[in-house]
């Protein structure tokens, strides 16, 4: 297992190095790197500074050490609309992130795991089809629609929910339902597909040729047998997660890094976007390291290899 | 019925509900076990043997196949008749079954002490330290080596053969009046089988439970069997003792399968083998099912199916060419 | 024929008919600005008019006109990002699949670290370093597709590579480039096929989407995404400029996945777990 985990740090760190090995050379990209690092009132004098700090009239490799050595020191740049350390902004607004994705997942597991398991027990019965149809639903309607959708409904027809920013309960709750939604239609026919595949395998057969019981065959061999997929496939949830971020906290004026990669890219703000893309890998790479030791520990094919 | 026997099988027939068509997977089987004794129902892959078992068990499954007509007499009930819940109580007690690919058996997530203690409480309720201590001797008796350990492991740190030999550890840990075991060593190296199958029959012996044996090699069956029922095409075409049916088989297929065993002190020129292929069970011919391969079909072969016709005591054969006799 | 997912397909024809007929179904332009006519609703609420069916926006432009441009944009990114990001995976997948070894392990790692990263970012990125606009679009939604198509193609081949007709080119003196072209290629295209309609939705929503983030074809070139987004300010009073074009999205991409979940069931089952 221990094998297992340093592979999945290894890689995760390796695709950190890359991302960033990417953003510089877009960022250099363009011929004119220094314009876009730089406010527009810039003077000559602070262009040719920046220009001699990070070594922009030099050799390329020469700039990329020094970028990968101020990245390693949490030095991403100045942003260029807000005047401050890119960093700085990003760890500021990390909180309110954290406080709507993880109870958009919570409720999305909450509801996809009956809902899937319940699918597939009564294939082809009315659960099953309805259960298919918000799945389906789900997965086709854009995630930036929906919220305003919502919006309209609940705020402006309605009035019972607020339509913007932080709060209270109530602020939770359409952000929530929209950046769930996705995760949930997912999840859901995962765990569905899954369940259908264990049913059908010869374990299952086995604990009914015990006799144990149909909730013990389904709830104690076949669950934990069904998560495991969910688990692998982790990751492409997770980039449904940023995106699904993105939008959301846009729609909703919420004030966390989902908001502040739109507003780095609506104001053309590149070092907060750089800032942005690097720390959300890093992010990313914790987040998928923590599912895999999830992962680790409930296979005890990987536990105990 | 006697008092001995413990199952009894009556014109049992199962159908498979296809997209394509019905299915006759099982057309009218019937047989008896006793108590004590090992029946081999021997035939080749898809003659329906396994759909027998899985359908006295009644895990037939459910949307797909259903069992039509019949009747399945187990101790003087007919499990065909009982409800879900009752036939729950009977699975695990009464009747148990080995199936066959050790590797897909077993429960990969949960231990293999886990899952033997969860048959035992079944029927001998009880704090965890009981349980397991029964798991280890149950272990012991399948001759597990070092089982106080095995019982903390998972299944894939075991071998094919360690592993079926839980699964049978499983099965008699209910003490079953009746044992199914569905070749429980095709997937077993072949190195392992005979000491699997030694295993199977001491068990059996000590016991004295009735074991339904499910094979497609007549080698199998002259080892552990006392008697064989032969299945061709969803019906059984000959079935009477292991001796009767060696010495003297009277069925055209049962024939031919023996002839098919190599023997090491034959001098052969060519394997043996039977032309042809079964027919398809969802378009069964009108007379024997063996006809279109049989060497001595003629026209009454084809168009009507032959009656029992018997042998010799308790060894019958399905057979127009029985008639004369 | 009785078996053909009908109001699938119809919503899909109907998108495509639109799209290449757009010029002939309106009169109307789509990016002029006609003030006096601002933000008439839906002919069907009070102060709506037949005129402009589906209402105007704020500058006085029908909606339904942009509707139809904005297929054409959806239907031309789709296209072309699929042929490029498709194309690509395809033939990493294959070359990885078949030559296999270093060369297989090292395109790997690319395709599992591009799959683990969330696209939408890098595609953020594009625009903001290389402008917004068509060619941005279609590289970033590219990059999107590549590696899920290179990996699922990459399965196929190791598959097919093992198959008897193979061997038997190998011994005929074929080179690896001659087998790969004309035996493995033909052999995996049921496959791609499956893949490019099963990413319509993913794509089109992509691009709807970067649109909305102002990332996307640039105005006043009418996209689906964009006009949610141009909408949302006015959400109140003038709900048919996000609502409608909203509405839009969601059933062509419903279309095109049961589409391609049916062209799965049919073509290659095995992919059922994607």
């Amino acid at each position: 297992m221990r094998r297992f985990i340093l592979q999945r740090l290894l890689q995760g760190v390796v695709l950190v190095v890359m991302v960033a090995t990417i953003v510089f050379f877009l960022g250099r990209l363009t011929g004119n790197p220094a314009d876009m690092i730089l406010p527009e009132d810039a003077s000559e004098e602070d262009r040719q500074e920046m220009i001699k700090t990070l070594g922009l009239d030099g050799p390329l490799h020469v700039q990329f050490f020094i970028f990968m050595k101020n990245a390693l020191q949490g030095d991403l740049g100045l942003s260029i609309r807000y005047r401050q350390p890119a960093s700085e902004i990003f760890f500021s607004r990390l909180p309110n992130t954290l406080k709507l994705v993880p109870v958009a997942m919570l409720i999305a597991i909450l509801m996809a795991i009956p809902l899937g398991i319940l699918s597939a027990l009564r294939r082809g019965s009315i659960t099953d089809r309805v259960s298919g149809t918000i799945a389906v639903l789900g997965i086709a309607t854009p995630n930036f629609w929906l919220g305003i959708l919502l919006i309209y409904i609940f705020s402006v027809q309605l009035g019972w929910l607020p339509s913007a920013r932080m709060g209270g309960f109530s602020h939770y709750v359409l952000p929530t339902i929209t950046l769930g939604t996705f995760l949930v239609a997912g999840f859901m026919r995962l765990i569905r597909s899954s369940m259908l595949e264990i049913l059908d395998s010869e374990f299952v057969k086995l604990a009914r040729i015990k006799g144990l019981s149909e909730w013990v065959v389904v709830w104690k061999h076949c669950l934990r047998n069904a998560l495991i997929p969910v688990l692998t496939l982790w990751g492409v949830f997770m980039g449904g997660l940023v995106t699904g971020a993105i939008v959301t906290e846009t729609v909703f004026a919420w004030p966390g890094i989902g908001r502040l990669t739109y507003e780095a890219v609506i104001f053309r703000d590149f070092p907060l976007l750089q800032a942005v893309i690097i720390m959300d890998a890093v992010l990313v790479l914790f987040i998928n390291l923590l599912v895999d030791i999830l992962y680790a520990y409930i296979d005890p094919r990987i536990r105990f290899s | 019925m006697d008092a001995e026997t413990v199952l009894e099988v009556r014109d049992l027939h199962t159908h498979f509900f296809l997209r394509r068509g019905v299915v006759k997977a099982v057309d009218g089987v019937s047989f008896s076990l006793r108590r004590g004794e090992v029946l081999g129902l021997v035939g080749e892959s898809g003659c329906g043997k396994s759909v027998t078992a899985l359908s006295v068990l009644r895990l037939l499954p459910q949307d797909a196949a259903r069992t039509v007509r019949g009747e399945v007499i187990l101790e003087g009930e007919d499990l065909l008749a009982k409800s879900a819940r009752e036939m729950r109580q009977i699975r695990g007690r009464k009747i148990a079954m080995i199936l066959q690919d050790p590797q897909t058996s077993l429960n990969p997530v949960f231990t293999i002490g886990n899952q033997l203690c969860e048959a035992i409480a079944r029927l001998h309720p009880g704090n965890r330290r009981t349980l397991l201590q029964r798991a280890i001797d149950v272990l012991r008796r399948v001759k597990l080596a070092a089982p106080e350990q095995r019982v903390g492991q998972y299944p894939h740190q075991m071998s094919g053969g360690m592993k079926q030999r839980v699964v049978g550890a499983i099965a008699i840990s209910c003490e079953p009046r009746v044992m199914i075991a569905d070749e429980p060593t095709t997937a077993l190296d072949v190195t392992i089988q005979l000491q699997y199958l030694n295993l199977l029959k001491e068990l059996q012996k000590n016991t004295d439970m009735a074991m339904l044996f499910i094979t497609h090699d007549f080698g199998v069956v002259a080892r552990m069997c006392d008697r064989v029922a032969v299945m061709y095409a969803g019906r059984i075409v000959e079935s009477g003792s292991v001796r009767q049916v060696f010495d003297k088989p009277a069925h055209p297929y049962t024939q031919a399968l023996i002839a098919s065993v190599p023997k090491m002190k034959q001098q052969v020129g060519r394997l043996h083998t039977i032309e042809g292929q079964p027919p398809a069970l969802s378009e069964l011919p009108v007379g024997c099912r063996f006809a279109p391969r049989c060497q001595y079909a003629e026209e009454r072969c084809r168009t009507t199916y032959p009656s029992t016709f018997t042998v010799e005591r308790e060894h019958t054969a399905d057979c127009w060419r029985l008639e004369s006799v | 024929m009785r078996q053909l997912p009908w109001v699938s397909l119809g919503i899909i024809l109907a998108m495509v008919f639109v799209a290449v007929f757009a010029p002939v179904l309106t009169a109307h332009s789509p990016i002029n600005q006609t003030l006096s006519d601002k933000l008439i609703p839906p002919f069907w609420e009070d102060g709506g008019t037949t005129k402009y069916i589906l209402g105007t926006d704020i500058f006085g432009r029908d909606v339904l006109t942009r509707m139809f441009y904005g297929a054409r944009v959806s239907l031309i990114v789709t296209a072309l990002a699929l042929l490029v990001g498709g194309g690509i995976g395809l033939l990493i997948g294959i070359v990885s699949g078949y030559v296999g070894g270093r060369l297989d392990s090292v395109l790997m790692r690319f395709v599992d670290a591009a799959i683990a990263f969330p696209a939408i970012l890098f595609a953020l990125l594009l625009a903001v370093t290389m402008g917004q606009g068509l060619r941005t679009l279609i590289i970033a939604i590219s990059v999107l597709l590549w590696a899920g198509f290179a990996r699922v193609v990459r399965g196929e081949v190791l598959a097919l590579k093992q198959r008897d007709f193979v061997a038997l080119a190998k011994v005929h003196g074929c080179s690896p480039a001659r087998i790969m072209a004309t035996h493995i290629l033909p052999n995996v295209l049921n496959t791609f096929m499956v893949l490019v309609t099963l990413h319509v939705g993913i794509v089109i929503v992509a691009e709807a989407s970067l649109s909305f983030l102002g990332a996307g074809i640039p105005p006043p070139t009418p996209s689906w995404g964009l006009m949610v987004a141009e909408g949302r300010g006015k959400i109140a009073s003038a709900w048919w400029l996000s609502l409608i074009p909203g509405i839009a999205i969601t059933l062509v991409v419903l279309a095109f996945n049961l589409f391609g979940d049916w062209l799965r069931d049919r073509l290659d089952p095995k992919l059922r777990q994607l």
